[in-house]
Parts: C-alpha cells; sequence; structure tokens
C-alpha cells in the first residue's frame, strides 16, 4: 500500500468521529439544549477528580473499555479472515454463564479457581461461535444470519440454563460467584478509588498482544487472512478454507466470551439483565471499525468508546442532557465508517489536488 | 384442546400481525438484492412515531390513531432512505448500514422521549379495539378460530400479504424486482433501472417495518420504550424460514406468532401450565427452528442470488 493511500486509510476513521460528533451537536443544538456546555461535560465526565487523586472515574473508563476491547477485537479477527461475526453478544452471553457457573458451582484455590473461570469463559463463547463457523464452512450459509438466531438461542437459553443451574434472587438476574474465582483485585480496586477496574483489563491487552502476534506472525495467521481474502485463491495454493473458517470462528467466540468473563466476573459478580443481548456485543462492531481491525487500533477505539460512556453518563447529571446522546454518536459515527471507502477516496483526492496545487500535506 | 386453540388463537393472531408486515417489508428488499438487518431499529422508530403523535394529539377520535399509524410507516420509510442511500448508491457494506440503523433507533427514540416529554417510555390513551366479525364470525369451526376478537390492523397485516404476493409474482414491477435482487447485471442489460427498484425495496420495507411497530404499538404494547424485543430480528428469521415466499412467511410469521404466545401465556394458561415447559423453550424455538431449516434450505440454495452484494454499474 502507497504511503498516501494508508495516510488515507488512517485518517477515515477520524473524519467518522468528526461526523458524529457534528451530528451529535446539531441535534443538541436544534433541540435548544446548550452543546457546547454539554459536550464539554462529556469530555471532562473521563477524568474528572484527576488531579485530587481521584481516579474513580477514569477507573470506570478502563472498566467499561475491557469487555468493548475483547468484543471489538473478536469481530476484529473475524473480519480480517473475511467474515462477519455478528453474534458476538451471544457468544459473550453463552462464555458468561459458563464462567458465572464455574465461579458459583466449585469451590478451589483462587490460583486455580480463576484460571479456570477464564478457561471455561473462552471454551464457552467457541462452543458459541462454533454453530456459525461449521454452518459457513460446511453448508456455506451466511455468518450473518446465524450469528443473529445464536444471539437470540443465547438470550432464552442462557437464561433457562441460569435459572435451573445458578439461579437468583429473579429471573434477570443469577447466584453469585464465589470471592476466589473473582476478576476484581483489592489493589486495583483501591488504586482507583472503589472503581472495580480489574484483571479483565490485563486480559484484553494480553489478548490484543496475542492476535497481533498471530495474525503477523505467524504462518496459521497469514493462512487465515489469505482465506479472507480470496477463498479460491487460498484453497488453490493448498490452504484448506474450510478449517480457516472454522478455526477463526472459535477463536474470534473464544475472545468474545473472553468479554463475558470480565463483564459478568469483573464488572458485576453475576450475571445480571437476562432479558436483553448484552450490548457490548454490538458497541463491538464500532470498536472494530474504528480501529481499522487492527489490535492497536481496537484498543485506541475500545478506550474512546468506553470514555465517551462515562462522559455520557456525567453529562446527563451535570447538563440534563440524555447519556443516550453518546450511543446516536456511535451509531452515526458506524454509519459513516460503513462510508470508509469512500471517505477515503475523498481524502485520496482531496490529498491529490493539495499537492497539485502545491499545498503542504 | 378446542377451548383451548379458540382461547389462543386470537392471541396468536394478534402476535403474528407485526411480524408479518415488518417480515413482508424485509422480503420486498430482500428480492431487489439488498439485505436489511435495521429492521428492528425500523419497528423503533415507527412505534416512537405513533405513540408520540397519538400521545400528543388524540382527542377521543380514533382517526387520530390511525392516521399515527400511517405515519409510524412514513417515519420508518423516511430513516429506511439512510440505509438505501449509504448501500445502493454509495456501495457501503450493507450489514454495517443496518446495524448502524438498530442502534441509531432506540438511541435516537429515548433521546426524543425524555426531551418532549421527560420520560422514556410514551404511552397511548388507546390503542385500536377488537371486534368479532359480522356474519364471518358465526361460521362454524372457522368463525370461532379467525374472526371473532380480531384486530383490524390483523386483517390490515393479511391483506399485506396479497397484495404483496400479487406484486412480487403477478406484475411486470415484480419480475424487475426480482430480477434486480438475482442478476443485477442481467436486469441493467434488459434496460432496468437496477438503483431505483433497489431503492423502491429498501423504502418498501421501511414503510413496512414502521407499520409492523405501529401495529404492535396499538394492539400490544401500547406504549414505546426504545425497543420491540427482538421481533425484527424474528421477522428476518420469519422471512428466511418462509423461503422468500410471501405466503411462505405468512405461515412462517403465524408459527412464530403461536410460539411467541405460548410462551408469554405460559405462567398463566391452565392447559400451558399442566405442560409445564419453560417459557424460554416457547421463545427460542422458533430461533433453533429457523437454523435447522437454513441447514435443510442450503442443497438448494434459497434466497435472492445476488442479496447483499452492492451493485456497481462499471462491473462485469
Amino acid at each position: 500500500m502507497k504511503d498516501k493511500d494508508l495516510f488515507a486509510r488512517r485518517l477515515s476513521p477520524f473524519v467518522s468521529i468528526f461526523f458524529g460528533f457534528l451530528i451529535g451537536f446539531l441535534l443538541l443544538l436544534i433541540l435548544g439544549y446548550n452543546p457546547l456546555a454539554g459536550f464539554a461535560f462529556l469530555f471532562e465526565g473521563g477524568i474528572i477528580g484527576m488531579p485530587a487523586g481521584d481516579l474513580r472515574q477514569f477507573g470506570n473508563v478502563l472498566l467499561s473499555m475491557t469487555p468493548l476491547v475483547l468484543t471489538g477485537l473478536s469481530i476484529a479477527f473475524a473480519f480480517k479472515t473475511g467474515l462477519f461475526n455478528i453474534g458476538v453478544a451471544g457468544q459473550m452471553l453463552f462464555g458468561g454463564f459458563l464462567a458465572v457457573a464455574v465461579g458459583n458451582r466449585m469451590d478451589l484455590p483462587r490460583a486455580l479457581h480463576l484460571p479456570l473461570l477464564l478457561l471455561a469463559s473462552m471454551a464457552g463463547g467457541a462452543l458459541w461461535a462454533a454453530v456459525p463457523g461449521i454452518l459457513k464452512a460446511t453448508f456455506r450459509i451466511n455468518e450473518v444470519v446465524t450469528g443473529i438466531m445464536m444471539n437470540y438461542i443465547a438470550l432464552w437459553g442462557v437464561r433457562w440454563f441460569s435459572g435451573r443451574f445458578i439461579p437468583g434472587s429473579d429471573v434477570m438476574t443469577s447466584a453469585p460467584i464465589r470471592e476466589t474465582a473473582t476478576l476484581r483485585a483489592l489493589w486495583l480496586t483501591n488504586l482507583f478509588t472503589r472503581s472495580n477496574v480489574n484483571y479483565g483489563l490485563f486480559a484484553a491487552f494480553a489478548a490484543c498482544l496475542l492476535v497481533w502476534f498471530i495474525l503477523e506472525k505467524t504462518t496459521f495467521g497469514y493462512e487465515l487472512k489469505a482465506v479472507g481474502f480470496n477463498q479460491h485463491a487460498a484453497d488453490y495454493a493448498g490452504m484448506k478454507a474450510t478449517r480457516s473458517i472454522l478455526y477463526s470462528m472459535l477463536i474470534a467466540g473464544a475472545l468474545a466470551g473472553l468479554a463475558g468473563a470480565t463483564h459478568y466476573a469483573g464488572f458485576s459478580d453475576r450475571l445480571t439483565g437476562l432479558g436483553w443481548l448484552p450490548s457490548q456485543g454490538f458497541d463491538g462492531i464500532a470498536v472494530a471499525l474504528l480501529g481499522l481491525n487492527s489490535p492497536l487500533g481496537v484498543l485506541l477505539a475500545a478506550f474512546f468508546l468506553g470514555y465517551m460512556n462515562i462522559g455520557g453518563a456525567y453529562m446527563q447529571i451535570m447538563a440534563r442532557i440524555p447519556a443516550e446522546l453518546v450511543s446516536i454518536i456511535v451509531s452515526t459515527i458506524i454509519y459513516f465508517a460503513a462510508l470508509s471507502q469512500l471517505i477515503e477516496g475523498w481524502l485520496k483526492k482531496w490529498s491529490n489536488k493539495n499537492k497539485r496545487d502545491g499545498g503542504a500535506l | 384442546m378446542w377451548d383451548f386453540i379458540t382461547t389462543m388463537m386470537p392471541f396468536a393472531l394478534a402476535a403474528t400481525a407485526p411480524m408479518l408486515v415488518v417480515a413482508l417489508g424485509g422480503l420486498f428488499s430482500e428480492r431487489s438484492g439488498i439485505i436489511n438487518i435495521g429492521l428492528e431499529g425500523l419497528m423503533v422508530i415507527g412505534a416512537f412515531t405513533t405513540s408520540f403523535f397519538v400521545s400528543q394529539a388524540f382527542a377521543g377520535n380514533m382517526s387520530t390513531v390511525w392516521l399515527g399509524i400511517l405515519l409510524g410507516g412514513v417515519a420508518g420509510c423516511l430513516v429506511s432512505l439512510l440505509h438505501a442511500y449509504a448501500s445502493i448508491s454509495l456501495k457501503a457494506n450493507q450489514v454495517i448500514s443496518g446495524t448502524a440503523i438498530n442502534l441509531l433507533a432506540p438511541a435516537l427514540t429515548l433521546f426524543l422521549a425524555q426531551t418532549f416529554t421527560g420520560g422514556q417510555n410514551v404511552r397511548i390513551p388507546t390503542g385500536v379495539p377488537r371486534y368479532d366479525i359480522p356474519y364471518l364470525s358465526k361460521i362454524p369451526i372457522l368463525g370461532p378460530l379467525f374472526f371473532t376478537r380480531v384486530f383490524t390492523t390483523t386483517l390490515i397485516a393479511f391483506a399485506i400479504v396479497a397484495i404483496t404476493w400479487y406484486l412480487v409474482f403477478k406484475t411486470a414491477f415484480g419480475l424487475r424486482l426480482r430480477a434486480c435482487g438475482e442478476h443485477p447485471q442481467a436486469a441493467d442489460s434488459m434496460g432496468i433501472n437496477v438503483y431505483r427498484m433497489r431503492y423502491i425495496g429498501v423504502l418498501a420495507s421501511g414503510f413496512l417495518s414502521g407499520l409492523g411497530g405501529a401495529i404492535l404499538l396499538v394492539t400490544a404494547s401500547l406504549e414505546a420504550n426504545g425497543e420491540v424485543a427482538g421481533l425484527g430480528f424474528l421477522a428476518l428469521a420469519a422471512l428466511i424460514f418462509g423461503k422468500w415466499n410471501p405466503v411462505g412467511v405468512m405461515f412462517a410469521s403465524f408459527f412464530f406468532g403461536f410460539m411467541r404466545t405460548l410462551g408469554s401465556l405460559a405462567t398463566i394458561n391452565p392447559t400451558l401450565l399442566q405442560w409445564n415447559l419453560p417459557v424460554e423453550l416457547y421463545n427460542a424455538l422458533p430461533y433453533l427452528m429457523t437454523l435447522i431449516a437454513l441447514m435443510l434450505f442450503s442443497r438448494n440454495a434459497s434466497g435472492p442470488r445476488a442479496a447483499g452484494e452492492a451493485y456497481d454499474k462499471g462491473k462485469r
């Protein structure tokens, strides 16, 4: 890829973000809110209290970004290998269920319990992703449709499993996990002034590093990407396309399942909201698109979205602007990210024109 | 057993109607070659528009409610323009653009609801009434099953099935629409404006999804709260289960609506209490069966062949 093309590609997410904020700004203006004050609170929310040594808000940003890194990474990984993993929400939910089940039903020392919980979550996510993976690989059925079906099967299935094996106080919640299985750590909670920042954040960092390594430094990763670019060419070159599709779905599912562990055994200590699909599953699409499907980009995009979530809640309290503004901005960003090729085209044209006119760039 | 079925029928038909209308919307879009995953979001838009209009304008006159339902469809149509423009004119990824609509709709409607009414839920003072259809409800067997305690909106939904079937399979317009979904290059070479047909397909899906959301509001929920409980995705499943054919979609929607009714009445109805099956099973079954159906169909690959691919005039 030429430098200029790379430049246009890297710049396009910022153009999407700009449009997202522009739409949000105009909406506030039209509806009679004070957009400047609102945006000030939105940007201030994530770091408020920091100068005084109160890291709670910033800790909540890290807490909010943790599952987003993993769901975003799951979708980005699948994208790289030519698959659209829209079933992340279901994989996260089922992975979270297995994690909470292990955390609640088993009685083990901490050194064993926590790793086992993480493994269970990944196995659950991978299992749920295996269905679209197998159907895509063997029957060539579109993974988007099967992913959506699996999301809703997870929604109802997990509610039933939870009520049967780890019943909580009502149908929407499960029983809590044991102390020995939690991802939370006292030193982190103290460091971030009572925020539930947890080991999940480090797990997310590690996952980014691992995915980068697999995709960029191994033959296996190269084959996955080759199949993503052109399945028939990869087949012709002797790579097993069907096997690659299944493997990449399994890995994407494991990442999504891990997101479930960080959410249900770190952010909370039990399954909650068992009547809706976890929103991180869909926000992950925004993270992957903004992060241009690269692990580092996913980290940055997840931080941005986590920051916006916490800022939005602060803005709602301080300026009485509904926090849904953040979701409006995020969905606008996704919409413009869908047009990324077009935006890249504009940027290329624009930089060409500048060069012709002798403008510095 | 007969009593049980006649008790269930009016509920099941009422649950079928919104899903059926939305699934038919999806049919127009996918037959033209554009996947519309944003059906769920468009339903939310329709339900909100209707509830907002009716809650503000209602003064005891039922025609206000009917106008509100129509406006719900119009609002869905307008928002679907976003999807149409991105996926047809700009050749964007159809799944991403549809997902953006699914995320935008709840956020936008909740934002507007809080701005204008102070709360997240917008209630309407009245829905549409149920009534027994004169003469038809007296027919033995069929009367109690299909023509007792029905909503006018349910009849409209079934009328739309007939209209859709006629339009898609018996008119030149339908032939062109299907051609654009199967082989747009061939359609273009015969002088059909592919972009125009696809715009019509997506806008029809927007109108019908908005209408479906409105019907759900006036017959069941009576309040808009930024969600339609996955009904848009269930409609998508009904479209696939019904093999992209209006009559098939009707039976699929009815089956799913019946399951949903069993699910919602499982803890109340004495017969269902006897069966003692989990609520979750009824709710998950439609999705499970769609998965199985997909596996069975896959041999003689159903579904419009070009659905999901942007049409580029310059490409061969």
